[in-house]
């Protein structure tokens, strides 16, 4: 059933506030050469560097994306040429999880399964050791905000791409919040449930900044056009 | 001197407002640059082009340079050798030397600011004479991954009482007791070197130093060293040759002074010899507009090194829309997205292969270069530079 023009229309009690962020590189000073320096190391650093890892990724490859969507999957990949490990972590969706701790739990889970079926520890020979590193998040109030779905939409195709990866990925694991912003500021404020639910289905992991925005521009417009159901 | 506005309409969409945005935490801080020298090198040009745009988003940046006698830098140009991993002698009296010259450049110059930033060994030992005010960084920008490790002790007992330090790339990270902060050099796509040029303005340069433009350029631009690989370069284009018709141009400064650098251009002069369609061009250091022309002739781009620091070239190029094939070293590795933004190779067979297939396909080439150019817009241009600046100023006012 279409939205009623009306609830198109709504105005906010509380505006959506559109903030971007840049990401402060940190190194750990600490590095892996093999598998098993990898998944000790994984075990020790801070949460912050299991989030650079597995999340941040989306910040620092904004048009081309690596064969993998977190660094550990990639280094073993193409760095170790391990392509088994590289794909059995390549698959891992950090959403699945319930914080940052699980996630950092099944990686090594993964690796120590991988590395008690092999009679050797696979290493790099020719490629490059893993560098730890650990993300600083600098959040950034860009000033503009919201407080109708259409001026949503407007701020969305425009604002830094940096605002989409904070209002999605930061708010959801790292703030320790289950729900993006988007989608709760649209079922809280706007009162379109549907459309939020929409939001919060998308798959954000295995695209690009770009393509969420795209996604979730068209998903606005099919409410503003009165294509779509509440 | 560029202004920040100058910058809306090159760098990403958004990123000016959200630069004065990421500002306005800082505004008003004092900031304080201390390297070296004012003219030649890449620290001094990044700082040129930084510090004003720091002064547009509402910063107290300036810049100092130390000076020193012949005796402190060649003893600070050894400290550079030895820290990127040759053996080098010192003596008490260089160490003493190093120490008392930077206690005089304290007496000098002003160190009060909010933040300062020393830029390379030479002034490092300034840290022993900091005010009480203020959060001191060192910036390094050589390749400290395998130094000589009596030469970096002597300098981590200086980088330790700093509150953090600067990398450019991971793997230059050390064990250290301070946050170690990974930050990219950048380029000014505004600058000499990498400004847009009129199509006369560039026929006009590439008639003066004699480059035709009958067939596809290949282009090298860098000092005669082996740690660049020139005569790598001649190999592979004498494996292209067979394929492809093609000009080779090896452009670089720096062997006059340099014993080492002289021999390696006589090697580079004798395996070019007799062929018509290799170029050796020696450049003086300010011949910015001449490698700005060059590299907008190049149909491929090369920088095979064997050992790199950063190697913003692949950058310049880069942005230039070009091409780079690269070899699999340092920060070349970072700038070259294996097959999307360029292709980093081992060895001149590499080279010469990479070099075939893009030859071979002029619409994989053109997307390369495309590619290569967002690649740069979004992660090497000064823009970027001054907001990983800015969010470190804010990072820091935190803690």
């Amino acid at each position: 059933m279409p939205v009623p023009k009306v609830q198109r229309k709504k105005m906010a009690s509380n505006p959506f506030h559109f903030v971007g962020c840049w990401e402060l590189r940190e190194m750990l000073g600490r590095s892996a050469r093999d598998e098993e320096q990898l998944m000790e190391a994984i075990e020790e650093v801070s949460l912050d560097s299991i989030y650079y890892h597995t999340q941040s990724f989306f910040l620092r490859h904004k048009y081309i994306a690596g064969p993998y969507p977190n660094d550990f999957a990639t280094w073993a990949a193409i760095q170790v040429r391990d392509r088994v490990l590289g794909e059995k972590l390549g698959v891992l969706d950090p959403y699945d999880f319930e914080n940052l701790e699980s996630l950092r739990s099944e990686i090594v889970s993964i690796i120590e399964e991988h590395l008690s079926q092999l009679t050797f520890v696979p290493r790099v020979t020719y490629g490059e050791p893993f560098y730890f590193m650990q993300s600083r998040i600098i959040a950034v109030p860009t000033g503009l905000q919201a407080r109708t779905l259409t001026e949503f939409r407007e701020i969305l195709a425009t604002v830094d791409i940096s605002a989409i990866y904070y209002h999605i990925f930061e708010a959801r694991l790292r703030l320790g919040k289950r729900q993006d912003d988007f989608s709760r500021w649209v079922e809280e404020q706007l009162n379109l449930p549907d459309l939020a639910a929409k939001i919060a289905k998308l798959d954000f992991y295995m695209t690009s900044l770009e393509t969420i925005r795209h996604r979730l521009i068209k998903l606005c417009d099919e409410v503003l056009e009165g294509k779509n159901s509440k | 001197m560029s202004r920040l506005e100058d910058y809306r309409e090159i760098a990403p969409k958004g990123t000016i407002d959200f630069l004065l945005n990421l500002a306005k935490n800082v505004e008003g801080k004092k900031i304080l640059h201390i390297n070296s020298t004012r003219l030649g090198g890449g620290v001094a040009e990044i700082l040129r082009s930084l510090i004003p745009l720091m002064q547009d988003v509402g910063l107290e940046a300036r810049w100092e340079v130390i000076s020193g006698n012949e005796e402190f830098f060649a003893t600070t140009k050894a400290f550079h050798n030895a820290l990127q991993g040759q053996e080098q002698r010192f003596t008490s009296t260089m160490l003493r030397t190093y120490q008392e010259v930077n206690k005089e450049n304290a007496q000098r110059l002003s160190l009060v600011a909010d933040y300062v930033i020393i830029h390379d060994p030479q002034p490092a030992p300034l840290i022993e004479y900091r005010p009480s005010e203020g959060k001191w960084i060192w910036r390094c920008h050589i390749d400290i991954s395998r130094p000589q490790w009596k030469i970096w002790r002597f300098l981590r007992q200086y980088v330790m009482k700093y509150d953090g330090v600067i990398f450019s790339l991971p793997k230059f990270s050390q064990r250290l007791p301070i946050p170690q902060f990974l930050i990219y050099p950048s380029i000014d796509p505004l600058s000499e070197k990498n400004r847009e040029l009129s199509a006369q303005e560039q026929d006009q340069i590439l008639r003066r130093l004699h480059i035709p433009l009958d067939k596809p350029i290949l282009l090298q631009v860098s000092r005669f060293d082996r740690f660049k690989d020139p005569l790598g370069v001649i190999r592979a284009y004498r494996l292209l040759k067979k394929h492809h018709d093609v000009t080779l141009v090896l452009a670089g400064g720096g062997a006059t002074d340099d014993p080492e650098g002289e021999t390696v251009l006589a090697e580079v002069r004798e395996a070019a010899r007799d062929d018509p369609d290799i170029h050796i061009l020696l450049l003086p250091p300010d011949a910015n507009l001449e490698i700005n022309a060059l590299q907008r002739a190049a149909t491929i781009v090369l920088q095979k090194s064997l050992r790199e620091g950063f190697g913003l070239t692949v950058a310049e190029a880069m942005w230039k829309g070009k091409p780079v094939i690269g070899g699999f070293t340092g920060g070349i590795t970072v700038q070259l997205v294996y097959g999307v933004t360029g292709f980093t190779v081992n060895c001149a067979e590499g080279a010469a292969f990479r070099m075939h297939y893009l030859l071979d396909n002029p619409e994989i080439m053109a997307k390369m270069g495309e590619d290569a150019r967002e690649f740069v817009r979004r992660n090497f241009l000064i823009t970027r530079h001054l907001g990983d600046y800015l969010a470190l100023f804010n990072f820091l006012n935190k803690i």
